[in-house]
C-alpha cells in the first residue's frame, strides 16, 4: 500500500451518511456526480476546497446511519485518499474496504489533528506523521482479512480470485 | 453437558455454519437465506455484479428488490434507477421484485410476505434490515458491494458480534410504546453504544409487546450502532410466521448462561413518552420536560412505525379531531396491505376527516426523498428513525422522533405533546 500525503480536514463525532452524501442526491450512482455533494450539509464548499490526496479526520462513529455505499464512493471520488477516525460505524467500515477506500482507526490522531495539518500516512506500518505538529501516531493494525481484501483490490476481485481458485 | 452456552446471535450463526459453537470475534462465512436491495442501493449492486462478467445470480428466489424509496418515481433519475432494477429482475427472473401497486416499504413488506422466518440469515443493502431480528432472524445491513458478493456466492462473512442483553421489566405507562422503549434505550447508551454488537431485547415487557412494537424496536438497533437487534421467537412470533409464511421456522433461544458483554435492565414503569430531539436519535427527552415546541409537519409512517397497529393508535387520537391549521400531517401506510386494512377499518376516513394527507406506501419524506420535504427552519415530528441534519429536507430544518401516539397528538395541538394533553 502506498504512502499517502495530504492536508487534513477535521470533522466531529457521529458524522452520518446523510452528512457525507445527502439522500436527495441518491438518485444516481455516478461517482463524479456524488462527489460534488460530498459533506455538503456540514460544509457546502467542501468538494470545491479539497485537493487530491487530502485526508478526512473525524471523531467517533464516522459513517453512522444508512448503508449507502454512495458515502465512501463520494468521499473517494472527491479526491480524499484516506479517512482517519476514532471509530467507524460498522456498515461504513465494511463498505470502505469493499470499495477500496482506506480507513484507519486512531483515537490519538483523531483528537490531535486539526484542519490544515499536513499529514503523511504509512498504512502498512500503521503510522501517521503530522508534519505541521511534528508528531507521530500509531494506528490500530488492519485486521488480516481486511488487508487481504484491500490487497486484492476490494471485495469483488477478492471473491473472483477465490472463485477461480475453486 | 459441557456445551458452551451461547447468545441468540451466536446460536443462529453457529447453526448456519454447522458448528457446535462460535465465539465473538470469530470470522464466519455463512449462507444467506435472503438478500435485499432497494431503488437506491440496487442499481449500485447491479453495477458491481455486472462488472464481474458472471451471468448468473446464486438463487433468483433469494433476492428481493423493493423499489420503495423514491417511488412512485419522483424524477427522471429515480425512474432510471428503477428501470435498471426492473431490467435486472426480468433478466435474472428474480421472484421477489416489487414496484408499483405491489410495493411497500421493504422492512414492513418482507415480513408481511413471509419472506423471513426465525433462524434466517438475511443481509440487505439497507441499514434497517436489522428489523427482522424481531422474528429471531440474524438480519443486518450491508453495502451494495457486499450484497453483490452474496449474489455471486450465496454467502457472506461476519465477525461474530459480542452481545449486550437488554432486560425490560415493570408496567408500561399509558401511551408508552415500543418506540419509546427503543428511543429511551438509545438515549441511555448513545448512538455508538452498541457499535459492532448484537442487541438482545428480553424481559416480561418484550414478551407482552405486539409484533409491530417488536419490529419497531429491532428496526432501530442500528441507531445505537448495533449489528443486529434480536428478540427470541415465542408464541407471538410463531403465530405471525404461521399467518404470513409457508416456510418452516427454526426456533432458537439464547442459553441462560450465555456470555453477554453487558446486561442492562430497565424498569419501564419509570419511562414516559419520549422524543429524540435534533440532530441525533440519542438526544432523548420525556415529552413532559419539553417547553412548547411548535411544529410545521407531522409524518406518521416509515419502516419503523407505518404498520397497521401504528395507524390504529394514530386514528384513536385523531378521531373526531382536526389537525392544527399550522401543521401538515402526512400519514403513510407502509404497505398496500396495511393501506387496504386501514381502509376497511375506517382509519383512512378518520384521517381524511381530520385533515391529514394520505400518501401511497413509500419511504418518501423519511429520508428527505419526496412527499413532504421540509423548508429552512421548519420543524417536524416524525415516527421515523433518524433525525440527522438535513434528513427530511433543508439542512436547517429539524426532525423530532416520536411514537405514533405523540406524533398524532402533536398534529392536533400544534406543538410536541402526548395524547394526555387532549384528555386521552
Ligand atoms: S422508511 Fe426510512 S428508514 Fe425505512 S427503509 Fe425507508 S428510508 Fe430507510
Amino acid at each position: 500500500m502506498n504512502t499517502i500525503k495530504g492536508k487534513a480536514w477535521k470533522f466531529g463525532d457521529n458524522i452520518d451518511t446523510d452528512v457525507i452524501i445527502p439522500a436527495r442526491y441518491l438518485n444516481t450512482t455516478d461517482p463524479q456526480e456524488l462527489a460534488k455533494h460530498c459533506m455538503e450539509d456540514a460544509d457546502p464548499e467542501f468538494s470545491k476546497k479539497v485537493n487530491p490526496g487530502d485526508i478526512i479526520v473525524a471523531g467517533k462513529n464516522f459513517g453512522c446511519g444508512s448503508s449507502r455505499e454512495h458515502a465512501p464512493i463520494a468521499i473517494k471520488a472527491c479526491g480524499i485518499s484516506c479517512v482517519i477516525a476514532e471509530s467507524f460505524a460498522r456498515i461504513f467500515y465494511r463498505n470502505a474496504f469493499n470499495t477500496g477506500l482506506l480507513i484507519l482507526e486512531c483515537p490519538e490522531a483523531s483528537k490531535d489533528i486539526e484542519t490544515g495539518d499536513e499529514l503523511e500516512v504509512y498504512p502498512e506500518e500503521g503510522k501517521i506523521l503530522n508534519l505541521t505538529k511534528n508528531k507521530t501516531y500509531t494506528t490500530k493494525p488492519l485486521p488480516q482479512f481486511m488487508k487481504e481484501i484491500l490487497e486484492d483490490g476490494g471485495l469483488i476481485p477478492h471473491i473472483m480470485k477465490r472463485l477461480k481458485q475453486g | 453437558m459441557g456445551k458452551k452456552p451461547m447468545t441468540l446471535a451466536e446460536k443462529i450463526l453457529a447453526q448456519k455454519v454447522g458448528k457446535e459453537y462460535v465465539e465473538p470475534g470469530e470470522l464466519v462465512e455463512v449462507p444467506v437465506d435472503l438478500t435485499l436491495a432497494n431503488d437506491i442501493t440496487g442499481p449500485l449492486a447491479i453495477k458491481v455484479f455486472e462488472s464481474t462478467g458472471i451471468n448468473q445470480v446464486f438463487d433468483p428466489e433469494k433476492i428481493a428488490l423493493v423499489m420503495d424509496h423514491f417511488t412512485p418515481n419522483k424524477d427522471i433519475k429515480s425512474a432510471e434507477q428503477v428501470r435498471i432494477c426492473r431490467e435486472f429482475a426480468r433478466k435474472h427472473k428474480i421472484t421477489h421484485y416489487y414496484e408499483g401497486g405491489s410495493c411497500g416499504i421493504e422492512h414492513a413488506l418482507l415480513p408481511e410476505l413471509g419472506l423471513v422466518v426465525p433462524g434466517d440469515v438475511v443481509i440487505g443493502a439497507d441499514s434497517h434490515t436489522c428489523t427482522y431480528g424481531a422474528l429471531g432472524a440474524f438480519a443486518t445491513g450491508v453495502g451494495s458491494t457486499d450484497l453483490a458478493g452474496a449474489w455471486l456466492t450465496g454467502k457472506t462473512w461476519f465477525k461474530v458480534p459480542e452481545t449486550i442483553k437488554f432486560v425490560y421489566y415493570g408496567t408500561l405507562k399509558p401511551w408508552v410504546t415500543g418506540k419509546d422503549l427503543i428511543l429511551y434505550t438509545i438515549g441511555d447508551i448513545g448512538v455508538d453504544g452498541a457499535l459492532y454488537k448484537a442487541m438482545e431485547f428480553t424481559g416480561e415487557v418484550i414478551e407482552k409487546l405486539s409484533m409491530s412494537d417488536r419490529f419497531t424496536m429491532c428496526n432501530m438497533a442500528i441507531e445505537a450502532g448495533g449489528k443486529v437487534g434480536l428478540i427470541a421467537p415465542d408464541k407471538k412470533t410463531l403465530a405471525f410466521v404461521k399467518k404470513h409464511s409457508t416456510r418452516k421456522p427454526l426456533v432458537l433461544k439464547p442459553d441462560k448462561k450465555a456470555n453477554y458483554v453487558e446486561i442492562r435492565e430497565y424498569d419501564v414503569s419509570k419511562i414516559d413518552p419520549v422524543v429524540a430531539l435534533p440532530h441525533l436519535p440519542s438526544n432523548v427527552k420525556p415529552v413532559k420536560d419539553l417547553p412548547k415546541i411548535y411544529i410545521d409537519q407531522v409524518v406518521i409512517g416509515s419502516c419503523t412505525n407505518g404498520r397497521l397497529e401504528d395507524l390504529i393508535i394514530a386514528a384513536k387520537i385523531l378521531k373526531g379531531k382536526k389537525i392544527n391549521p399550522n401543521v401538515r400531517c402526512i400519514i403513510i401506510p407502509a404497505t398496500p396491505k396495511i393501506y387496504k386494512e386501514a381502509l376497511k377499518k375506517g382509519l383512512i376516513e378518520i384521517f381524511i376527516e381530520s385533515g391529514a394527507i394520505i400518501s401511497p406506501p413509500t419511504c418518501g419524506p423519511c429520508l428527505g426523498g419526496h412527499m413532504g420535504i421540509l423548508a429552512k427552519g421548519e420543524k417536524a415530528v416524525a415516527t421515523t428513525n433518524r433525525n440527522f441534519v438535513g434528513r427530511m429536507g433543508h439542512p436547517e430544518s429539524e426532525v423530532y422522533l416520536a411514537s405514533p401516539a405523540v406524533a398524532a397528538a402533536s398534529a392536533v395541538v400544534g406543538y410536541i405533546a402526548t395524547p394526555e394533553e387532549l384528555g386521552l
